[in-house]
């Protein structure tokens, strides 16, 4: 039966896709196999006699194929580094290294197939039953539960290479290239619509490519007028996985080099639904024993692949389908025994099997047959995703024994072929036409005046499960047993069932199972299929891999004009927001003792910079900030803080007044976007009257601060237009003038880190000729580039708070100390009433210096401060201070511990409890401000 | 994904844009009592139907629009540009 290799490929088929002159050599399971150019792995896998291809997920059974396309649930593979390949689907190539997912240790032998001996323990919602308690066994259940579930390997290595999106505007893409998707693309296109085709498989032509040779006539003049047609692009071997509102839909390309699928994002005018049907498999004993086939995988497999799928045959069938099989067999060699048709009054009871594969049949006459192919044509199911996700609800065709689509389609999405009706190949043509004009009409001009011809399904027996129980559910091994005994727990509401039994949400999900389980619950219920309903179809229509969906990520990186100088100084980065800046150059220590004791500069560029311009600048200043600004003289520049309307800080900086109508404000770095949609919004929506433009001109200039006890004399050398003397240039000024010979700087002397500083914006194009200028003049005083981390300490040292380190998305103004800033007797301002009330009740934790009691201990930032079980506070900044030689802390604290002299205590990670005491000032170096005004 | 008519660059995917939610009027602070206050800031009507809700089109011409949208459907029967700076209307 297995191991001759190639015995079973029969003569010649009028449409087969194979290249016989082509042989590709691979292994399964470690073994060596051949098979030909066009083969899919299952095609090449049976040509060579193997009929076992996998174990069932729960209960690994043994398992062949069975629907024989992609969404066949028992033919998913390990294919070298890539899990999850549908081997049904998957071409083969030469090498491919295949191996069954879900076995241990072997194929043959799988320790898993226990579960099949325990399946009564296994029942409906075992796992929610079992494995609940006790909490602390979770990680370990969920070890086990690994183990036995399904689902290859991801490779550590390879594929790490980002799948790309794309973008498509289409004016009509129609989903689905068989004969009714091609003719509608086809008239679309003629109408003068551009067209997307997108069809599942590797060619255009649907079931016609398996069909007759006046079928595969048809099939091969359809796909020479598409493939000619200027106006039809057509996409094989992709899938629409999704359609969300206003025709915005989703296209998965696969097969591309270097990444296994990638994401379209297309939006079209009008969509076509075009994916024809799906064989239904029967519910009956023995269904999932490999031998047990659809007459679509059967009709495949003989007619595009020339494989003889058995030797000796039992055809059950509902329909033409099966006949169509039963012809295809015989025509390649194999032994067709019997061919029950259910229409003239055959039945079929249940599938017996020996060792593991199927062996025989037994008939509802009550005679018992040889066989080891048993061909099922019970039914089709019509995949309705994409008009579920146009909000349709489809209804169900009692006669047809399908859902169609129901009355209320959105008016830009279109359906055609098996999904809407049967009927001969012209007729098929004919509605396809029609509705890919209507298409192209809507995409124009709005208005729809075609009218397609009627077209319904034809009548069919409600096949849906036997006499005998059996699988309904491949994917996730749910019996009808299952779902009865579920029913009959309560769970009898489709959806409830659903969840509880897990049918429809494997992989395949739903497009195999979902009528059945209908079926089964609606004869539980004794109600009919239309009465119990279905399932909700969501997207995606098949798995899809979370490459495509991640894409390539557009996180933009910002640099300073002197990044460049950084690195090739040391410089170590860190990622700050969106940009890339220096942490330190080697010891942040160092720099802040050289700050402290000399002079050093840091890059400040990534500060917002915003320049306000017009007659009603103060008012917007007044408004959005806590503090007054109407008295602002030219020359000057104030600290503000900026509130949301729920009184909670958002965002602080020093605004500037540059001449009669033009300020200059500076924000946080990460607060920057923020804050320009922030004045814009009361710009625009609140107070469009006033006479203000913002222009942001972050990237506009370089910043540079120069802080230390000698940058006066520093900057002096480099300055002969502006007195930097203090008398002529005070703390909180800022004048415009030339440093090192570039014109139109602005110099403010303010600073954030204690000491005597001065803050440069030079056009951004000077911004390293500036640096290196300073760099150069400042040898003398033994200068120190210093990075984030060193400012950080500083300003730690100095008691200056950061937005959203030392604050957070509840802090109110007066919790962060800044009393003194909040001017409440302002008419209105963003956030007054709730400062107001802030203030009247004194609620809301308070900002404090804690230092350490250990002077060396250092406590984690976010440390909690717990007292009687009861979280009183926390640590918001913490580092060690080289210029007091202690530890030094920023921390929230409720109002009772914010009493200078206080003993807290701290709670660390690990556990430990340490104590702090509260301090009378936030700043621990310098309080009263003495050196920033030297 | 819906497309919102920003007046100033025609129909554009809503992801352009930042939501900034309905359109409510804000309460005189001198008055206001605070649970006026709260529910300007926390409570929205969220009605099934048709809602005024301003958009800010943040990656695009950073213009704030007034739409107004259908909350079940996602129709935008109207957007209409917000007041021009410097004065004009
Ligand atoms: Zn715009």
């Amino acid at each position: 039966m297995s191991g001759a290799q190639g015995s079973s490929r029969g003569a010649q088929r009028l449409g087969e896709v194979v290249d016989r002159n082509r042989t590709i050599t691979f292994t399964f399971n470690g073994k060596k196999y051949k098979g030909l150019e066009g083969d899919t792995i299952i095609s090449a896998l049976t040509a060579n006699g193997v009929k076992i291809v996998s174990r069932s997920w729960k209960y690994h059974r043994r398992r062949g194929v069975m629907s024989g396309n992609y969404h066949d649930p028992n033919c998913h593979f390990q294919v070298n580094d890539e899990p999850n390949v549908r081997g049904a689907h998957r071409r083969l190539e030469e090498g491919m290294v295949v191996s069954t997912q879900n076995v241990s240790p072997s194929l043959k032998f799988d320790i898993g197939a226990v579960n099949q001996k325990l399946s009564r323990f296994l029942t409906a919602g075992f796992y929610y039953k079992t494995f609940i308690k006790p909490e602390r066994l979770w990680p370990t259940y969920e070890k086990v539960l690994q183990r036995f579930a399904g689902g290859g390997k991801v490779a550590a290595t390879g594929h790490h290479v980002p799948a790309d999106k794309r973008y498509a505007h289409p004016d009509v893409l129609v989903a689905g290239g068989g004969p009714s998707g091609m003719s509608a693309a086809l008239s679309a296109a003629d109408a003068g619509s551009n067209v997307l085709l997108v069809e599942e498989e590797y060619e255009l032509g649907g079931f016609l490519r398996w069909g007759t040779a006046d079928e595969l006539a048809v099939a091969q003049s359809l796909r020479e007028k598409v493939a000619a047609h200027p106006k039809i692009t057509t996409l094989t071997n992709a899938v629409v996985a999704g359609r969300y509102d206003q025709n915005w839909v989703s296209v998965i390309e696969r097969g591309l080099p270097v990444v296994m699928e990638s994401l379209i994002k297309v939006r079209t005018a009008t969509l076509v639904a075009a994916p024809g049907l799906i064989e239904r498999p029967y519910v009956f004993e023995g269904n999932d024993l490999p031998g047990v086939m659809l007459s679509t995988a059967v009709l495949r497999l003989v007619n595009l692949y020339a494989v003889k799928p058995g030797e000796r045959a039992v055809v059950f069938t509902g329909n033409d389908s099966g006949i169509a099989a039963a012809e295809a067999l015989r025509g390649i060699g194999v032994d067709v025994v019997q061919v029950v048709d259910a229409r003239h009054g055959g039945g079929l009871v249940r599938a017996t099997s020996s060792r593991g594969v199927l062996s025989g049949v037994e008939l509802s006459d009550g005679s018992k047959v040889l066989c080891d192919l048993l061909v099922v044509a019970a039914g089709w199911t019509a995949p309705t995703t994409l008009l579920n996700l146009s909000g349709n609800h489809p209804v169900f065709d009692e006669a047809g024994a399908r859902f169609v689509p129901g009355p209320d389609l959105d008016d830009t999405v279109f359906a055609t072929g098996g999904l809407v009706g049967d009927g001969t190949i012209d007729e098929i043509l004919a509605h396809g036409a029609a509705v890919g004009r209507q298409a192209s009409e809507r995409a124009t001009n709005g208005s729809v005046t075609t009218v397609a011809p009627a077209f319904s399904p034809d009548p069919h027996l409600p096949l849906f499960f036997g006499t005998t129980k059996g699988i309904v559910d491949f994917s996730e091994d749910v019996s009808s047993k299952d779902l009865l005994t579920a029913a009959h727990e309560g769970y009898n509401s489709v959806e409830l069932l659903k969840r509880y039994t897990t049918a429809t949400m494997g992989p395949a999900q739903g497009k195999l199972e979902t009528i059945n389980t209908v079926a089964v619950l609606a004869s539980a219920n004794g109600e009919s299929i239309e009465e119990t309903g279905t399932t909700v179809w969501r997207p995606p229509y098949v798995p899809i891999t979370l490459g495509a969906l991640a894409g390539r990520s557009y996180e933009p990186v910002r640099y300073s004009p002197m990044q460049a100088w950084h690195e090739s100084h040391g410089g170590i980065n860190i990622v700050a927001g969106q940009w890339m800046r220096p942490e330190h150059y080697g010891d942040a220590a160092k720099e802040v003792s050289t700050v402290r004791s000399g002079v050093g500069i840091i890059d400040v560029t990534p500060l917002g910079k915003f320049e306000l311009k017009g007659t009603d600048v103060t008012k917007l200043l007044n408004l959005v900030y806590v503090n007054k600004w109407s008295k602002l003289e030219v020359g000057a520049v104030r600290y503000g803080v900026m509130c949301g309307e729920d009184g909670v800080i958002f965002d602080d900086g020093v605004t500037g007044h540059l001449s009669e109508d033009r300020y200059f404000m500076s924000t946080t770095s990460s607060g920057a976007a923020g804050v320009y949609a922030h004045l814009e919004s009361w710009l625009q929506t609140g107070f469009p009257e006033w006479d203000v433009t913002i222009t942001n001109v972050t990237s506009a200039y370089a910043s540079i601060n120069i802080a230390g006890p000698q940058s006066r004399e520093l900057l002096s050398k480099l300055v002969s237009d502006v007195d930097l003397s203090n008398e002529a240039f005070p703390y909180m000024n800022l004048r415009t003038g030339t440093i090192a010979g570039v014109p139109g700087c602005h110099m403010w002397r303010i600073g954030f880190t204690g000491e005597l500083s001065f803050e440069i914006h030079v056009p951004a194009g000077f911004g390293a000729y500036v640096w290196e200028t300073l760099m150069e003049h400042g040898a003398d005083f033994g200068i120190t580039p210093f990075g984030l981390e060193a400012q950080r300490i500083m300003r730690l040292e100095k008691g200056h708070f950061i937005v959203g380190q030392d604050t957070d998305g509840v802090t109110q103004g007066f919790s962060a100390g800044i009393d003194w800033l909040i001017k409440l007797d302002k008419d209105d301002f963003i956030g007054k009433p709730e400062l107001q009330w802030q203030h009247d009740s004194g609620a809301g934790f308070r900002l404090v210096g804690i230092h350490p009691n250990d002077p060396k201990q250092v406590p984690t930032e976010a440390s909690q401060i717990v007292i009687d079980g009861i979280i009183q506070g926390r640590i918001t900044s913490s580092r060690f201070s080289p210029t007091l030689n202690r530890s030094i802390c920023l921390g929230l604290v409720v109002p009772a511990l914010a009493v200078a002299g206080t003993v807290v205590p701290i709670r660390l990670p690990n556990g430990t409890i340490i104590q702090g005491t509260v301090m009378e000032h936030h700043a621990s170096y310098d309080h009263e401000g003495a050196k920033l005004r030297g | 994904m819906i497309l919102i008519p920003c007046p100033n660059c025609g129909p554009r995917n809503s992801s352009e844009f930042t939501y900034e939610g309905e359109n409510k009027e804000r309460p005189n602070a001198a008055t206001v009592t605070k649970a006026q206050w709260r529910n300007y800031l926390y409570l929205k009507n969220n009605p099934l139907g048709w809602t005024t809700e301003t958009w800010y089109h943040s990656s695009g011409c950073k213009k704030f629009l007034v739409a107004e949208r259908h909350t079940m459907t996602n129709e935008i029967r109207s957007t209409k540009a917000l007041g021009q700076q410097g004065g004009a209307s």
